[in-house]
C-alpha cells in the first residue's frame, strides 16, 4: 500500500473517531454539555489524538527501522569472498540496491512479471538482458550473488511494507478503541488533551536539538570514515590539494591547507571591504544623520543583505569579474597584467565585501545607538567636536560590540558558498597574489559532492572533513562573537 | 594648582581672537568635515554598489524576456505539398520552398542579397522539420497564406543584443560573418524583429547547446513545491516550537539548551545544512535525489530558526493583559494561549514566515549537494504527489546551472532568471510590509 493512502487512511480513522467522541461523550451525558467534565469537543480531540499520534509515530519508526533490518538481512547474503579486492561490504550492498531497483523498474515497464523478478532460480544471464532491456543500469558488478541478494531484498522490502500498514491500522484503531472507552461525563478531556498538545509543542522546541545532533552526527561519522581511508595528518598539514578522479583514493592528496588559505584571503579580502564602508555607514547613520535621511538609507543598504547569494555569484562571475580583468589584466587600463582571468581571490573577495556591507553597517549601528547619550553630554561639555566624541569616547565604549559584529560578519563570509564557486575559481593553491584563482573550502566541499551518488571514496568522504572544519570554525566564531556581544549590551542596560 | 597658575604666568600669553579662528581650532574643523565625508563617502558607496547591481542585473537580463523571430507569410500549394511527401528528404523539400519565399520576399521590396540555403538555415535553424509537422497537422491551411514567425538562433538573438558583434564574431558552422549582412537587410525589410518570449517564462530546460529555448518555467514549479514543504513544515513547527519557549517553558537547563541551539543554528552556514540534507534525507532515509520534497525538507530545518526567532518576538509583544483576562474569566494557559494570544500574534508571524519563505527561496548551496543541479528539468511534473518526488530543478538552482555553462548565450537566461527570482522576493517582501502595516497593533 502507498504510504501516502496509509497516512490518509490513519488520519480519516483519527477524524471519525473525533465525531464519534464528540457525540458519544454528548450521548453519555443526556445531550446536556453542562453534564460533561469538558467541553464535547474534547472528548472528539481526545480520541483523535490517540489515533493519530500513536499511529504516525509507529509508521514514522518503521519507516526508519526497516532499511537496517533489510540490509542486515541481504548482507548476511554475502559471503566475504564476493567482495572484491578493494571494495567494501557498503559498495556491495549499494550494488544490491541498484540492482533491486532495476528489477522494479523492469516489473514496471513489462520487461518481466513480478513471478519472474522473485524466481529464485531464474537464469542469470537471461535476467540481466531482461534488466538491460528495461532501461536499467546493468554493471559488471553484478553478480550471481548480488543479483539472487537483490531479490531477496525486494521480498523482504514488500512484506516489511505490507506488515507496517497492518500494524499501523491496528495501533490506530486500538487507540481508537481506547479513547472510545475512557469517553465518560467525569472523564477530564481537556486536561487529558491539553497535556497531549503541550507534549506536541516540547516536541516541536526539540526539533533544533535534533537538527544540530543530526548535523554533528552526519558530520561525525562520515569524517572518521574518512580518516580510516586517509590520514589524519595528511589532511590537516597536506599543503597539496590534488584528489584524483579515479574515485579509489591512492594518488590523491587531500590537504585542507590550501582550501583553508583560500577561505581566509578571500574573507579578509572581504572584510577589508566591508568594515571599512559598513562602519562609517553606522556611524554617520547613528550620529550624524537626519531622521529622513536615515530613514532612507538604512533600509535601502539592508537590501543588499536580502539579495539571494547565487545573484551574488553571477554578479562577480559575470560582471565583476570582468571589469577587473580590464583594469589589471593584460592590455588593461593600468598597463599591466597581473588578473590572468575574471575569477579570483579580489572578484569574490569584493563581491562578498559588499554582501557584508548591511551586515557590518546594522549591527554596529545597534551598538553604536546603544551607548548612553551622558557620554556623549559628557564629552561635548568639555569642548570636543563630535567627531572627536566618536573617535575617543563612542567608539572605544562600542569597541567589543562592534568586534562581534565583525566576527559574525566574518563566519558569514567563510560559510558563503554560492560567491566562491562561481567567482574564486577552483584551483587550490598557496600564494599571497589576490589577483590569482583560489578556492575556499565551501567550493571544494560542493565540487567534491555534486554528481557522485558514491559516498564511500575518500575523495567524497573528504568534503564531510572539511564541512566538519567549517562548522566548528564558524560555530567557534559565532559563539565568540554572541559572548562578545550579550557581555557588551549587559553593560549599558 | 599653585605651579601651574605661577608657570601661566610666567609665559607671555598669545593674543587670541574669537572672530578669527586659529590654525588649531581650523585643523579641528577641518578633521570634522573629514570624518563626515567618509561617512557621507561610505553609503554612497554602499548605495553606489546597489545600483551598479540593479543596472547589471536589468541591462543583462532583460534580453532573456526578447527573441528574435523571422516573420515570414508563406503558402504552400496542394501540389507542393504532395511533391515534397513524395520526395527523399521530405524535409529539405519544405526547406527549398521557404527559401524561395523568402527570396521573393526580398526582390519584392527591393533589396538584393546573396545568400545560399546554409546561411538560413544557420539563421534560422532547419525550418522545414517545423513547416512539414505544421502542414501535416493543419492540411486545411494548404493553399492559403500563413503568417509564420520562427524564432532565430541564439546567435542571431545576440547580434540584436549586443552580446555579438561584426567586431568579434568568427566564422564557424554556426554563424559567418557574411550572414549578418542578410540579416541587417531581413531586418531593414521588417521581416526579422523582436517579440517577446513567453518560452523563457513558461519553458523548461534545453540541454546544454540550445540556450535559445531554455525557460525557466519548471523550476519556478520545482521552487513553488519546495516552498509548500517548507511552509507546510516550518509553520506549525516554528510557530508550536516559539509557543512552548514563550510561554511554557520553565527556566531550566533543557530550555537554555534549546535556546542556545536555535540562535546557533541561525548562523550555520546554509552549505552544512546541505551536508546534513545528503547525509539523513538521502544517504540515511534513501528519499529521492532532486526531488523537490528533500530540498523542502532541507530548506525547513534552514528557515525553522528565523521563523521562531521572529514568532517569540511577536508572541511577546502581546501584552499580558489579554492572558491575565483570559485566565480571569475561567480559561485554562493553553486556552488563554491558543485562543487569544495566538490570534493577536497571527499578523506579525505571518510577516516573519513569509521573509523566512523569501530567504528559502533565494537560497542555492544546500539544493547544489542534494542533486538539484545535475538534474535538466525537461517539463511539469504530472501530478500533485510526483511533483513532490519527481526531480525537478529549483530557480536559484536552475540559475546556477545555466551561469555554469560554457555557451554564453546562457547567461543571459540566467541574469532574466535573476529577475524573475527578485520579482518573486519582492512580491513577497511587499506582502510582508503590507501585512505589518495593516495589522500591526500598538498596545
Amino acid at each position: 500500500m502507498p504510504l501516502l493512502w496509509l497516512v490518509l487512511i490513519v488520519l480519516a480513522i483519527s477524524m471519525v473517531g473525533y465525531v464519534m467522541g464528540r457525540s458519544r461523550a454528548l450521548q453519555s451525558a443526556g445531550n446536556d454539555s453542562r453534564n460533561l467534565h469538558s467541553l464535547p469537543s474534547y472528548y472528539g480531540s481526545n480520541v483523535a489524538l490517540k489515533v493519530a499520534v500513536p499511529g504516525l509515530l509507529l509508521l514514522v519508526a518503521w519507516l526508519l527501522v526497516q532499511p537496517f533490518y533489510v540490509n542486515s538481512v541481504v548482507s548476511a547474503m554475502i559471503p566475504d569472498s564476493e567482495i572484491a579486492e578493494g571494495s567494501s561490504r557498503g559498495l556491495v550492498l549499494a550494488e544490491v540496491r541498484r540492482a533491486a531497483e532495476g528489477l522494479d523498474l523492469a516489473v514496471a515497464t513489462g520487461g518481466m512479471d513480478e513471478d519472474f523478478a522473485r524466481n529464485a532460480r531464474a537464469d542469470f544471464a537471461d535476467v540481466t538482458t531482461r534488466l538491460k532491456e528495461a532501461g536499467a543500469i546493468v554493471t559488471s558488478e553484478i553478480t550471481q550473488t548480488v543479483l539472487r541478494a537483490a531479490q531477496r531484498y525486494r521480498i523482504v522490502n514488500a512484506t516489511g511494507q505490507n506488515l507496517m500498514s497492518i500494524v499501523v491500522i491496528i495501533v490506530s484503531l486500538l487507540g481508537a478503541a481506547w479513547a472510545w472507552r475512557e469517553t465518560h461525563p467525569e472523564f477530564r478531556a481537556r486536561n487529558v488533551v491539553e497535556q497531549g498538545i503541550r507534549a506536541m509543542l516540547i516536541a516541536a522546541a526539540s526539533i533544533a536539538i535534533l537538527t544540530t545532533i543530526g548535523i554533528v552526527a552526519s558530520l561525525i561519522v562520515n569524517t572518521i570514515e574518512f580518516f580510516r581511508l586517509y590520514p589524519a595528518m595528511d589532511f590537516f598539514f597536506g599543503l597539496e590539494w590534488a584528489p584524483s578522479f579515479s574515485g579509489r583514493g591512492g594518488a590523491s592528496s587531500l590537504g585542507v591547507l590550501p582550501l583553508l588559505w583560500g577561505t581566509f584571503y578571500i574573507s579578509l579580502v572581504a572584510l577589508a571591504v566591508a568594515v571599512p564602508v559598513g562602519l562609517f555607514a553606522a556611524i554617520y547613520l547613528s550620529e550624524y544623520a537626519t531622521p529622513r535621511m536615515r530613514a532612507f538609507a538604512k533600509p535601502t543598504l539592508e537590501i543588499l543583505a536580502g539579495i539571494p547569494t547565487i545573484v551574488y555569484g553571477l554578479f562577480a562571475l559575470l560582471t565583476v569579474g570582468p571589469l577587473l580583468v580590464d583594469i589589471f589584466g593584460e592590455g588593461g587600463i593600468l598597463g599591466v597584467s597581473w588578473q590572468g582571468g575574471g575569477r579570483a581571490v579580489v572578484t569574490a573577495g569584493v563581491v562578498m565585501g559588499i554582501m557584508l556591507i548591511p551586515f557590518v553597517s546594522s549591527l554596529s549601528d545597534d551598538i553604536i545607538n546603544a551607548v548612553p547619550q551622558a557620554m556623549r553630554d559628557g564629552s561635548f561639555g568639555l569642548g570636543a567636536t563630535q567627531s572627536e566624541t566618536i573617535k575617543q569616547v563612542v567608539l572605544p565604549a562600542a569597541l567589543p560590540g562592534i568586534v562581534g559584529a565583525i566576527l559574525l560578519a566574518a563566519s558569514r563570509a567563510i560559510g558563503e558558498t554560492m560567491i566562491v564557486v562561481l567567482g574564486a575559481g577552483a584551483a587550490a593553491r598557496l600564494s599571497l597574489n589576490p589577483f590569482e584563482a583560489m578556492t575556499t573550502v565551501t567550493a571544494k566541499i560542493v565540487s567534491q559532492l555534486t554528481g557522485d551518488s558514491d559516498f564511500a571514496s575518500p575523495e567524497a568522504l573528504v568534503a564531510f572533513a572539511l564541512g566538519m572544519t567549517l562548522f566548528l570554525i564558524t560555530l567557534g566564531l559565532n559563539v565568540v562573537a554572541l559572548y562578545i556581544v550579550r557581555k557588551y549590551r549587559e553593560q549599558y542596560d | 594648582m599653585t605651579d601651574a597658575s605661577m608657570d601661566g604666568a610666567a609665559t607671555p600669553r598669545t593674543k587670541t581672537s574669537l572672530t578669527k579662528l586659529d590654525a588649531r581650532t581650523k585643523r579641528r574643523n577641518a578633521a570634522e568635515k573629514r570624518f563626515r565625508a567618509y561617512g557621507v563617502a561610505a553609503i554612497a558607496v554602499g548605495l553606489f554598489f546597489l545600483v551598479v547591481l540593479a543596472i547589471s542585473i536589468v541591462r543583462s537580463g532583460l534580453p532573456a524576456f526578447t527573441k528574435t523571430i523571422v516573420g515570414v507569410e508563406f503558402t504552400l500549394t496542394q501540389e507542393q505539398f504532395d511533391a515534397a511527401e513524395k520526395e527523399l528528404f521530405k524535409t529539405k523539400a519544405y526547406q527549398g520552398y521557404f527559401n524561395a519565399a523568402l527570396q521573393q520576399k526580398l526582390v519584392e521590396r527591393n533589396i538584393e542579397v546573396e545568400f545560399d540555403e546554409a546561411a538560413i538555415e544557420r539563421i534560422l535553424g532547419k525550418t522545414g522539420g517545423d513547416l512539414r509537422a505544421f502542414y501535416r497537422e493543419n492540411p486545411d491551411q494548404l493553399g492559403t497564406p500563413v503568417p509564420f514567425e520562427l524564432s532565430a538562433s541564439s546567435r542571431v538573438d545576440g547580434y540584436f543584443n549586443g552580446r555579438v558583434t561584426r567586431d568579434t564574431l568568427q566564422d564557424s558552422r554556426f554563424l559567418q560573418l557574411s550572414d549578418l549582412d542578410l540579416v541587417d537587410a531581413l531586418h531593414d525589410a521588417g521581416i526579422i524583429r523582436s517579440a517577446f518570449n513567453w518560452n523563457f517564462i513558461t519553458g523548461a530546460d534545453s540541454g546544454v547547446d540550445n540556450p535559445g529555448g531554455a525557460g525557466i518555467g519548471a523550476s519556478v514549479v520545482g521552487s513553488f513545491f519546495m516552498m509548500l514543504v517548507v511552509l507546510g513544515l516550518s509553520l506549525p513547527i516554528g510557530v508550536a516550537a516559539s509557543i512552548y519557549l514563550e510561554e511554557f517553558a520553565p527556566q531550566n537547563r533543557i530550555t537554555d539548551l534549546i535556546e542556545v541551539n536555535i540562535s546557533n543554528l541561525a548562523a550555520v552556514p546554509s552549505i552544512v545544512f546541505g551536508i546534513l540534507g545528503l547525509a539523513v534525507f538521502i544517504q540515511f532515509m534513501h528519499l529521492p535525489q532532486s526531488a523537490p520534497l528533500v530540498g523542502g525538507l532541507v530548506l525547513t530545518l534552514m528557515t525553522l530558526p528565523t521563523i521562531i526567532i521572529s514568532t517569540r518576538a511577536s508572541l511577546k509583544a502581546v501584552p499580558p493583559s489579554i492572558r491575565d483576562a483570559a485566565l480571569g474569566v475561567g480559561a485554562s494557559k493553553m486556552q488563554a494561549v491558543f485562543h487569544h494570544v495566538l490570534p493577536l500574534a497571527m499578523p506579525g508571524i505571518l510577516t516573519g514566515t513569509i521573509i523566512g519563505l523569501a530567504q528559502a527561496l533565494g537560497e542555492t548551496a544546500p539544493l547544489l549537494l542534494i542533486g538539484m543541479v545535475g538534474f535538466v528539468a525537461r517539463g511539469y511534473p504530472e501530478g500533485l504527489l510526483s511533483g513532490f518526488t519527481e526531480p525537478n530543478s529549483a530557480m536559484p538552482a536552475q540559475i546556477y546551472t545555466w551561469a555554469a555553462r560554457a555557451d554564453a548565450g546562457f547567461y543571459e537566461k540566467a541574469w532574466g532568471g535573476i529577475i524573475i527570482l527578485l520579482v518573486f522576493l519582492l512580491t513577497m517582501n511587499i506582502i510582508a510590509i503590507i501585512l505589518r502595516r495593516r495589522f500591526e497593533r500598538r498596545w
